[in-house]
């Protein structure tokens, strides 16, 4: 893959380089490139946040109490202003001009490009039944979300959160921490199915049962109820939970309505390819926004690799092609540990190994076939999961360690020395 | 309290002291001629064999028609047992009835046994386990010698320059005799040991020489000897002249079949017959022409055979050529096996015997001891012995049995047949210790006898010498010494001449028999001629070498206070007993010329043959630190962990041909019967043989009792069977699963197919396998355990692809019971998880560690996490930060990886960092 060449054409003494989006994504993308080719772009960069670039992930760390906004900030303004960035918070792009090679703010802002990086990530799923609109209802995306949900907890006592997958089990621990009584509403009866088996599953309900969240499963949400203000969700069974705050935690969307309007190849997301390039060879795009053979993305390990092949890109250095690998996932509610990575749904010519210690509340289970691992499940134990998360990655040869591969890393190593 | 070990026939001294928390302590007794302070594992153990568990305490009957053992009176079960007896004597005649003994009864037991059966009853019937042990030897003394007579002492092994260990696993079998050689041989380098035995045993590391002979070979082997030895003018002609009858013919038959001219030796000959390296048996007779103090040694491997008193003669024979008998330092040596087998010969506790060394077929001994009981009667022919009872028994001429401190069931060649004789039987009375044996199976009456440290009475070592068992516990429960209950029986079948109140009664009653009639013979310098017919001791006496004149009229005192002697024992002028270390000093045998016999001992093969069918031959014998049927030594956790289970050692050849691999699970068929054995290798065995131990019965394994694959031919001459040679064939037993579970109660082993229990400290271990895959581990798992409870502490491990399940049961903390399967023969650590039983709680490290079923290494803990994507621990860390002078949290996530994910753990990195460089610097 060959960069593009020096964008001569350009009035400018250096290029231009403008981000559309100011998340995690896009600064590490930046970082990447600023390590190699420091002095190569004016750079630009517009966020719809009015804050400096920040630690989405830990945002359930901020609801739970357990950190400040300041705790989780990864860059400040001065760090923008120490690398000679025109950072343009609050102010989103509204439009893409690709033939002039301009970006349109909402605040009436006009910035040229050579290179466009686009890192909008994505939007929360809103379930559109009666009722979404109502007041008290919120999403688990932004910091004004999280300091929604702080605020309503001071007035209200009951919260109803609807979705149990992962950021909806962290929103719930988060609001049970700041004192409110808590139900998760799940559509099936396994939570955060995507990245468990049922028996971790169930563990995981057991433990956060105890915790004191009450769950309501199989439960498809027909109505917010409520005048002006949300006083009780229902479903579609006729059964309702009343509540002061939900919290819609039903999954994200790639956030592509820019890339669209602006032309470029979209399906789930915006599409590109192993250089993280765009239909547009100007534009790149990295981060949840983006569809990669297929696929979209909403954890980090990811996005790291996107943002080092991407920042390698825009500074004009070769590198490897981007490469989806195996991702890990891990929940961030305190005491409940919880690792899944890989393929763990099994199936014909995978082999299981599972190692259930209900006292302790652990179970582990991997998976697999020919020799090589392709998945795990941890709960309660989730000391070795890097380390199978890279036996996965790597496609190690794990017959030798069989038998000792569920106890862990430090064995394993021991028994090999 | 000083008595003496239960165990093999050495007769070990033992010192029994109770400990202030009424422990057992039990040490070697110093003083006691024979072990002189030291005791085998065994013997060392024996503080663990006395627990309770399993003892049989009070009388049981099964009501007429089958139906379960009950609690009876001791009064009920004696009447069922005399009633019984007279009844089918009243029915069908003295002959109808049989006791089958033990040479684990002491001899006051014995004596009574025998008294009421050839005296009362009126039968011979009486016949011993000691027939499947040592009769050979007993048959080959009193051919050559005219007497049943060990001549030497254990203090000739001492002084012998070579000593020859014929089918013998001394080593294992005879421990501290094997110490005491292995000590002499330490003193003395030219003291020469040789091994005749078809096994590489453990006694082999201490043989100059071993001879791997073919199985049943011996007679050749002694013959060829004796031939050579002629061959090479190493004979006592004198000796041979004066005092012995029939060397021409018996050289000649050693001869006879050589391929060179008559009287040219052929070694090649010998050697192929034996299947032994030419240069290696020349070595050996070689060895034996030069040297003139040799002892021959022999024990099983000798006596279990066919032809075992043949090679009991052949062995004699070589002795009394070279004239090396009755001098310190040399003679034939049997080591008996059983603690009072040696006891029970000498009150005639066989079915071939009377009493007191007299001869059933003697009108003139019958006459002796009948009018000494004043017994209504006299047994005059000779009763069944072992192997001719239980056909007679299932042929139905025998119909009640009393078996007494034996287990016939697991011990008997072709033990299905005795199985099979028991079941038909009308009354099989067993008095035993135990509550739980196979025999009992099929017995209608159980009557609790006492155990070792119970018992009161006498026992004979191996070189004759008499040692006091004496006890160191109450009986328990209901039980009663075997002299008490054979009395009880006897005097309710209205028989007079049973009232003893104490063993030394019975002692003292032996004793006087010894004495009776017993003139000694005329010491006449070596003429030694008398009247054919004589025997000595005139018209009306019977000379016997056997005589315990010395220890008549001790009193209870100076029974109490026996010390170790050897018989025959005759008293010092101050009246004191005077034993006798060494027998035929004076030249003179016990046949009625005096003079000892040469038998011409013409070789034959075992009678059951090798073919395509079963293409092994297979011996059999004991481990080291297993006793008989396990009664006593499986209840110890000490003596289990040396073998476990019962095996199959066979050479890799024969393995490889047979289809099965070390480790695995065989079967071991041959037309008798079939058992399953785990497969070995290390034994030493050479092709074509196999070995399997003798211990292992239904009681502690699924199906491993050896009895039941060996034939029952028996030698012609003694009736002792051919345990050492059944053809054999072994196979591989499939098995979709191996394991081992390891349990503080009895786990549930229906279904299963092949279980082995092993005792351990506060647990019990059972080796396990199965035919059938297993379906639900947990379900399967949680029946095993006996886990009922849904919430138990029960962690798993399931690698079900790999055939591996774990689960262990933790209750309060504590390990309650485990089970390990695995698709191919479980290698994981049992001694570890033993050990965890030994715990009144686990500690973190030991729980994590249960379903590893190892313990996990010190320095295995990484410290709390801090790193949770990539879990790296704080020890971790802060090693990285000291050993690599790291600075930055940068720095530790390129070393660990620690914060190259979602960072959030960086904080701490930071902060551990700043924590050890304040430490670092305080240290520097």
């Amino acid at each position: 893959m060959t960069p593009l060449g020096h964008p001569s054409d350009a009035p400018h003494s250096r290029a231009r380089l403008v981000v559309v989006g100011n998340g995690m994504a896009a600064m590490r993308t930046v970082e990447e490139m600023l390590a190699t080719a420091p002095q190569r772009y004016d750079i630009t960069v517009f966020g719809a946040e009015p804050h400096g670039n920040y630690n989405r992930i830990l945002l359930s760390s901020v609801l739970a109490g357990e950190k400040r906004i300041a705790d989780i900030t990864l860059h400040a303004p001065e760090w923008y202003a120490a690398n000679g960035i025109d950072l343009r918070a609050g102010d989103p792009v509204v439009s893409i001009d690709r033939a002039h090679r301009v970006v349109r703010s909402q605040g009436g802002a006009e910035v040229g490009y050579d290179r466009l990086l686009i890192a909008t990530g994505s939007n929360p799923v809103v379930l559109p039944v009666p009722g979404h609109t109502l007041d008290g209802v919120v999403a688990f995306r932004a910091i004004s979300d999280v300091e929604r949900m702080i605020a309503a907890a001071r007035e209200a006592c009951r919260a109803v959160v609807i979705g149990g997958g992962l950021l909806g089990l962290e929103a719930a621990n988060g609001l049970l921490q700041q004192g409110m009584k808590v139900s998760v509403v799940h559509h099936i009866d396994m939570l955060m199915e995507r990245q468990l088996d049922k028996s971790a599953s169930t563990l995981l309900q057991q433990a956060l049962e105890a915790k004191g969240i009450r769950f309501v499963m199989s439960a498809r949400t027909a109505q917010i109820v409520g005048d002006d203000r949300v006083s009780a969700v229902r479903f579609e069974d006729g059964r309702e939970v009343a509540a002061d705050l939900v919290v819609m935690t039903a999954g994200v969307r790639p956030n592509i309505e820019l890339a669209r309007q602006a032309g470029l190849h979209c399906e789930r997301g915006i599409v590109v390819d192993d250089a993280l390039q765009t239909s547009d060879p100007h534009i790149y795009a990295v981060g949840e926004c983006v569809q990669h053979r297929g696929a979209t993305f909403g954890l980090v390990a990811p996005i790291w690799d996107q943002a080092r092949v991407c920042g390698a890109q825009l500074a004009g250095v070769d590198v490897a092609p981007y490469e989806q690998k195996s991702t890990a996932t891990r929940l961030k509610v305190t005491g409940v540990n919880l690792f899944s990575a890989g393929d763990f749904k099994g199936g014909p010519g995978t082999e299981d190994m599972v190692l259930r210690d209900p006292r302790r509340a652990v179970y582990k289970r991997l998976v697999l076939e020919r020799d090589r691992m392709i998945g795990a499940v941890l709960f309660g134990d989730v000391d070795d999961g890097a380390w199978y998360a890279d036996l996965i990655r790597n496609q190690t040869d794990i017959s030798r360690l069989r038998g000792y591969l569920l106890f862990g890393q430090t064995l394993c190593e021991s028994k090999a020395a | 309290m000083r008595t003496t070990c239960p165990y093999c026939g050495v007769g070990c001294g033992v010192r029994a002291t109770r400990s202030a928390d009424g422990r057992i302590v039990i040490a070697g007794d110093e003083d006691h001629p024979a072990n002189r302070g030291r005791l085998c594992v065994k013997g060392s153990a024996l503080a663990e064999t006395t627990g309770l568990e399993g003892r049989l305490l009070h009388p049981k009957m099964r009501a007429c028609g089958g139906g379960a053992l009950h609690a009876a009176s001791w009064s009920e079960a004696l009447d069922a047992v005399a009633s019984g007896f007279r009844r089918v004597i009243e029915q069908h005649g003295p002959d109808a009835v049989a006791f089958y003994v033990s040479g684990q009864l002491l001899t006051e037991d014995y004596y009574v046994a025998n008294k009421l059966m050839k005296g009362y009853i009126g039968s011979a019937n009486i016949d011993t386990n000691s027939r499947l042990c040592m009769s050979s030897s007993v048959a080959g003394h009193k051919r050559a010698f005219g007497e049943d007579l060990v001549p030497l002492c254990y203090e000739d092994l001492e002084l012998a320059d070579l000593i020859v260990l014929v089918g013998s696993n001394t080593a294992w079998c005879h421990p501290v005799l094997f110490q005491r050689i292995v000590k002499a041989k330490a003193a003395r380098p030219a003291l020469q040991v040789v091994v005749i035995d078809p096994r590489r045993t453990a006694t082999c590391e201490l043989a100059d020489l071993h001879l791997p002979l073919a199985s049943g070979t011996d007679v050749w082997l002694f013959n060829g000897l004796l031939a050579f030895l002629a061959d090479r003018g190493v004979a006592d002609a004198t000796f041979i002249n004066d005092h012995t009858v029939g060397h021409a013919q018996a050289l000649e038959v050693a001869r006879s079949g050589t391929q060179g001219v008559q009287g040219a030796f052929d070694l090649e000959h010998y050697a192929g017959r034996c299947n032994v390296d030419p240069q290696t048996l020349l070595a050996f007779y070689r060895m034996y022409a030069r040297t003139e103090r040799v002892i021959t040694v022999y024990s099983m491997g000798v006596n279990q055979s066919s032809a075992g008193t043949d090679k009991v003669n052949s062995i004699i024979n070589c002795h009394l050529q070279t004239g090396r008998i009755g001098k310190p330092g040399m003679g034939p040596f049997s080591f008996t096996g059983q603690p009072n087998a040696m006891g029970g010969r000498e009150v005639g506790g066989l079915a071939n015997m009377l009493a007191a060394h007299m001869e059933l077929d003697n009108p003139r001994h019958r006459s002796l001891v009948q009018g000494f009981w004043g017994s209504p009667t006299i047994a005059d022919r000779p009763g069944l012995k072992a192997v001719e009872l239980f056909e007679a028994i299932e042929a139905g001429r025998v119909k009640a049995i009393w078996i007494m401190c034996t287990n016939p069931v697991v011990s008997m060649p072709d033990s299905n047949q005795v199985k099979r004789a028991l079941q038909r039987c009308e009354l099989v009375v067993s008095s035993d210790c135990m509550e739980h044996t196979d025999t009992h199976a099929f017995a209608h009456v159980l009557l609790p006898a006492l155990g070792w440290g119970e018992k009161n009475g006498t026992v004979t070592n191996s070189e004759r010498r008499i040692s006091r068992q004496r006890p160191l516990l109450d009986a328990p429960g209901e039980g009663r010494p075997d002299w008490q209950i054979v009395c009880d029986v006897a005097r309710r079948m209205g028989y007079a001449g049973f009232d003893f109140a104490h063993p030394f009664d019975v002692f003292d009653e032996h004793a006087r028999l010894s004495a009776w009639g017993n003139v000694p013979h005329e010491r006449d310098g070596g003429n030694g001629t008398r009247e054919e017919g004589d025997d000595g001791g005139g018209a009306n006496g019977a000379s016997r070498v056997f005589n315990l004149t010395g220890l008549i009229g001790l009193g209870r005192a100076g029974y109490d206070a026996l010390q170790p002697v050897q018989w025959p024992v005759r008293t010092f002028d101050d009246g004191t007993p005077r034993g006798t270390e060494r027998l035929l000093s004076d030249l003179r045998f016990s046949h009625p010329d005096g003079k000892a016999r040469f038998i011409a001992t013409a070789p034959r093969s075992p009678v059951y043959a090798i073919d395509c069918d079963y293409p092994l031959t297979l011996n059999t014998g004991r481990v080291r630190d297993q006793w008989h049927t396990m009664s006593r030594t499986g209840k110890s956790a000490t003596l289990a962990s040396h073998v476990a289970e019962a095996f199959v050692d066979m050479h890799p050849d024969d393995a490889s041909r047979s289809g099965v691999r070390e480790g695995e699970l065989a079967r071991v068929s041959t037309r008798w019967g079939s058992m399953l054995a785990r497969v070995q290798m290390g034994g030493g065995m050479s092709r074509g043989s196999v070995f399997v131990p003798i211990h292992w019965n239904d009681q502690v394994a699924s199906d491993a009792r050896v009895g039941a694959v060996v034939n029952p031919a028996v030698c012609p001459v003694s009736g002792e069977p051919e345990f050492k040679h059944t053809p054999v064939r072994i196979e591989p037993f499939e098995c979709a699963w191996y394991g081992f579970t390891l349990s503080r109660a009895e786990p549930a082993l229906e279904g299963i197919a092949y279980w082995t229990r092993i005792q351990g400290k506060a647990n019990v271990r059972y080796e396990l396998a199965g035919r059938e895959p297993i379906g639900d581990y947990g379900d399967w798992a949680r029946r095993l355990l006996g886990v009922d409870d849904p919430n138990a502490d029960l962690p798993e491990y399931i690698d079900r692809h790999a055939g591996v399940y774990r689960a262990v049961h933790v209750r309060e903390g504590r390990i309650e019971s485990c089970v390990f399967i695995s698709a191919r023969p479980e290698s994981s650590s049992r001694a570890w998880l033993a050990g965890l039983f030994a715990k009144d709680a686990l500690d973190a490290d030991e729980r994590l560690g249960l379903l590893v079923g190892e313990p996990l290494f010190s320095g295995a803990d990484t410290g709390p996490t801090v790193c949770a994507c990539f879990g790296v621990g704080r020890t971790t860390i802060c090693a990285a930060i000291r050993e690599q002078g790291l600075t930055s949290a940068a720095q530790i996530t390129a070393s660990l990886k620690a914060g190259s994910n979602c960072g959030s753990c960086l904080p701490e990195l930071k902060k551990l960092l700043a924590e050890t460089e304040s430490t670092t610097l305080v240290a520097s």
